[in-house]
């Protein structure tokens, strides 16, 4: 079915939301939407899946004038929406998932007919190759795979507009590619596509045509044929941006982390990092690759101080760490950005000041014999805020009022507030927008230009490549081979990341 | 100006959640007065009046026992006698006497749900409290030591005693991870029985009693001084320690950095320790000093107000200080003014049972709705159309707002 937006705008308070957005997308066609976070994207989508009503302007559907009064209404009308979170209840089955609040049902009680549902998501599943068993339990079912039941939940409901909202940001590279298989079957098979997502290789990609969205507006337009990812980053952003932030050769210096024939184990004391070693020099950046799940979390953890060491030798500027607390390998010029920053690196009920010192609040300038010299604090988190340029209303606002890209700068404004000789940063861009990831790598490679040792880990390859200046891959739990130059291509690091062996770490 | 302006948005919703409240109440006094009901189908006009003017003097009987007759308080203190002033400000006074141990247990639960422990066990801490405060007390009886040492060490006492009561929870959670809820309940229960016993025993136990779980009378050696020494007024310095508490409390959690600590750890336990905080260490100090000021609750009320232990000193303080603590939003302040609230609705429906008829059981259906609409803020924005300010995400009402500004 045809889609059209005319005109729709929507005010939060203090926000214009959506600012006459028009947008249309014809049968079968699949419609790009990129745009910052923040850029209205998820309002529009609300709007149109019947949750906001729209302050003004009209939703068309083949031409014919449509309201919502209800996500019910939306959902009778055909639009199906696929949520970047899932809603799908752990303990059920594929059926039951699917079925749930669409049951068919049978006899004079109405309970449910299993057989009917059943029969009718192994046809869609296989009409449309997503390759669900119907039978598997949700909670043990992998994220593609939820995600591909997401989808059947929206085909079940014989939506025939589909609105996928950031769908690969759970997603393993493998995982994506199979979506977009799946979406580009969908279309050819008449379903209009609406998906979202702020990641400039997708759209281009599987989109028929790109729509920027940027301060609740349309930016502009693309045709994915024939634009570039830096022509949709400075539609995106409104400014010229560097994809690849600019960096001279490294200076390697003095070996400032040294790891050696490391062992550690995870959570449920299986051995994840096996005999690790690794090298990191002043003014250089080593980025791990990998896909996740392969020890990064646990060797992260195990430098910071977090996390025990079966075995093995950790020293950090000729230091020996040997069962340091977290406080003490920070207090040594180790600045650490965590992989997810909600949960570990800021405190979201606290304000932006009080997160700025979450790791420094004991020491002089902040506190003296035990007190908070607030003055003090509030001084030098409002310096943070100017010169990371952190978008916030205050320095006494809520960490969690604040945009992912701005989080991120809290952090990493906090991790290199004080002397840095070694950062470790986890998957430091992950689910920022173009400006802020640009903006980070940027303020790292200031940090390996003024002669500290960048550890990043990631499972990005853009940013991998983008930033590292030796890249190594881990895998099981070791470090498969180490990239540099010419070596580094996306062939040789997607080699290594599957397991293959290449490369001088091999010996390892 | 500022300051002004957050203080007004953030007692919006408690105040509009009182006010509903009250209605709610007010509707049930009218469902309830069958008299004035019956008249209905003879005479509505006077059937309505009737029972709605039955709950304006229910109401007005209430605010006159919570607050006193401000004509007749001014009369007295011009030129009225001593007996003649007493009776006067009593009701005001009795407010203050209910709401003191409301505030320092409230406060101890607010402080120990900054640390993201659930203090449940209040009631247990502050009889503990008692006790301990009980022993020392009695311990010096004819020592001829001077009476204001002996409330001192009193005092002390009694917040070591209820603190010890408090660490336990809070070391099993850290060391074995024993959920605090299930393991403050357990000690409610514990610390009744340790009380009973230990009122059992010839030391503590009141001769004159028969059987009685009750201790010995100490007021004759040791007691909190009044702040008004007159007849029948039991107001005394209990009640500006509590207010003192409320301060050291504020401070402690926004000036200090183990305020800090305890707030990160309540909030976000994994990033406390990211950031190289002690998280056990947090919880056990967190439930240490939430079970320390209740303890000196307990002791003031037994050395004060009470001037005896007995087995049911605490009467529920403490699920009431869960209740108030919420409403308060968990700041010290807001603590004060929720305890100086419910110590008005319990005087003063007291005062409405026995003047109007109202049963005083209808002052606990008016706190259970005061505290349902508090925690559904989302109501009582609807039921009196306030707009929310901003785009701000939805924040229940016990997370605070700007915590860096002490309150």
């Amino acid at each position: 079915m045809r889609l059209e937006l005319r005109d729709i705008s929507k005010r939060f308070p203090g926000v214009l939301a959506n600012d006459k957005i028009s947008i249309s997308a014809d049968k079968g066609e699949v419609l790009g939407m990129l745009g910052e976070n923040g850029a209205g994207k998820t309002t529009l989508m609300n709007i149109l899946s019947g949750l906001y009503k729209a302050d003004s302007g009209e939703i068309l559907i083949d031409g014919e004038l449509k309201t919502f009064r209800d996500p019910a209404a939306a959902i009778d009308a055909g639009i199906g929406m696929v949520h970047q979170h899932f809603m799908l209840v752990p303990v059920f089955d594929v059926v039951e998932a699917v079925a749930l609040g669409a049951e068919t049902v049978s006899g004079p009680l109405g309970t449910f007919d299993r057989g009917a549902a059943r029969k009718r998501i192994v046809e869609l599943s296989e009409q449309y190759k997503l390759n669900v068993n119907p039978d598997a339990k949700i909670e043990s079912l992998p994220v593609g795979v939820r995600q591909r039941v997401e989808i059947l939940k929206a085909l079940y409901r014989k939506s025939d507009i589909l609105v996928l909202d950031e769908p690969s940001a759970v997603l393993t590279p493998s995982e994506t590619e199979e979506l977009f298989g799946i979406i580009r079957s969908l279309a050819a098979t008449g379903t209009t596509i609406i998906f979202i997502t702020h990641k400039l290789n997708e759209v281009i990609k599987v989109a028929d045509k790109i729509v920027v969205l940027r301060r609740g507006r349309v930016a502009g337009s693309a045709d994915p044929k024939t634009t570039t990812r830096q022509e949709l980053a400075n539609l995106m952003v409104g400014r010229d941006v560097e994809l690849i932030v600019p960096k001279g050769p490294a200076k390697p210096g003095e070996v400032v982390l040294s790891i050696k024939d490391l062992f550690v184990r995870d959570d449920r004391l299986e051995m994840a990092v096996k005999g690790l070693d690794l090298e990191v020099r002043a003014g250089e950046i080593v980025a791990i690759a990998g896909v996740q799940g392969n020890g990064q979390t646990e060797l992260v953890e195990s430098i910071t101080g977090l996390r025990p060491t079966d075995s093995g030798v950790i020293s950090i500027g000729g230091q020996t760490l040997d069962r340091a607390t977290p406080r003490q390998v920070s207090d040594m010029g180790v600045a650490h950005i965590p992989e997810d920053r909600g949960r570990d690196g800021l405190i979201n009920f606290m304000t932006v000041a009080e997160n700025y010192i979450l790791n420094t609040y004991h020491r002089e300038p902040y506190s003296s014999r035990g007190m908070l010299d607030l003055k003090k604090i509030n001084e030098r988190a409002a310096q943070g805020v100017k010169d990371f340029d952190i978008r916030t209303p205050s320095i006494n606002t809520l960490a969690i009022a604040l945009s992912g890209g701005n989080q991120q700068k809290v952090v990493v404004a906090r991790e290199f507030s004080g002397p840095v000789q070694l950062v470790i940063a986890a998957q430091p861009t992950r689910g920022l927008d173009v400006g802020s990831i640009e903006y980070i790598h940027r303020r790292i490679v200031e940090q390996r230009d003024a002669g500290a040792a960048i550890l990043i880990i990631s499972t990005e390859l853009d940013e991998v490549l983008a930033v590292g200046d030796r890249i190594a891959v881990m895998f099981d739990g070791r470090i498969v081979g180490t990239l540099t130059d010419d070596d580094a291509t996306y062939e040789n690091l997607g080699l290594l990341m599957g397991g293959a062996v290449f490369g001088d770490g091999a010996a390892a | 100006m500022k300051t002004l302006k957050s203080l007004v948005r953030r007692a919006l919703i408690p105040t509009l959640a009182v006010i509903t409240a009250l209605l709610c109440g007010g509707i049930v006094i009218i469902l309830t007065d069958f008299e004035n009901l019956s008249k209905i189908g003879t005479d509505p006009l006077a059937g309505i009046g009737g029972a709605v003017g039955g709950v304006l003097s229910g109401y007005g009987a209430m605010i006159a026992g919570a607050f006193g007759d401000p004509a007749r308080i001014l009369t007295a203190l011009q030129g009225g006698t001593e007996r003649e002033i007493a009776t006067a400000i009593r009701p005001l006074t009795e407010t203050l006497v209910a709401a003191t141990p409301l505030i320092f247990v409230g406060l101890a639960v607010a402080i120990s749900f900054r640390t993201g422990m659930f203090n449940i066990g209040g009631d247990g801490q502050l009889i503990v409290g008692a006790l301990g405060a009980t022993t020392v007390a009695i311990a010096f009886q004819n020592s001829g030591v001077p009476m204001l040492v002996i409330l001192v060490l009193s005092i002390v006492a009694g917040a070591l005693s209820g603190a010890f009561w408090g660490f336990i929870p809070g070391f099993l959670k850290a060391r074995t991870g024993a959920h605090e809820v299930i393991t403050t309940i357990m000690l409610n229960y514990i610390a009744a029985q340790v009380v009973l016993f230990a009122l059992r025993g010839e030391f503590l136990r009141n001769p004159g009693a028969g059987g009685q779980p009750i201790s010995k009378v100490m007021t004759s050696w040791v007691d909190v001084p009044s702040i008004i020494t007159l007849p029948a007024i039991r107001l005394d310095y209990g009640f500006v320690a509590a207010l003192l508490m409320a301060g050291v409390a504020s401070w402690l959690l926004f000036r200090t950095t183990k305020g800090f600590e305890l707030r990160a750890a309540g909030f976000n336990l994994t990033a406390a320790r990211y950031a190289g905080m002690s998280a056990g260490g947090s919880m056990m100090l967190g439930m240490a000093l939430s079970g320390g000021l209740a303890g000196m609750g307990g002791g003031f009320m037994v050395i004060g107000t009470v001037g005896q232990l007995s087995n049911d000193l605490s009467g529920g303080i403490g699920f009431n200080a869960i209740a108030l603590a919420l409403l308060a939003g968990l700041r010290p302040s807001g603590v004060v003014m929720a305890a100086l609230l419910f110590g008005a609705l319990t005087t003063g429906g007291k005062v409405m049972g026995i003047e109007s008829g109202i049963p005083f059981d209808l002052l606990f259906f008016i706190m259970a709705m005061v505290i349902m609409f508090v925690a559904a803020p989302g109501l009582i924005r609807s039921i009196w159309r306030v707009k929310v300010a901003g785009p701000a995400p939805e924040v229940a009402s016990i997370t605070p707002t700007a915590p860096a500004e002490p309150v």
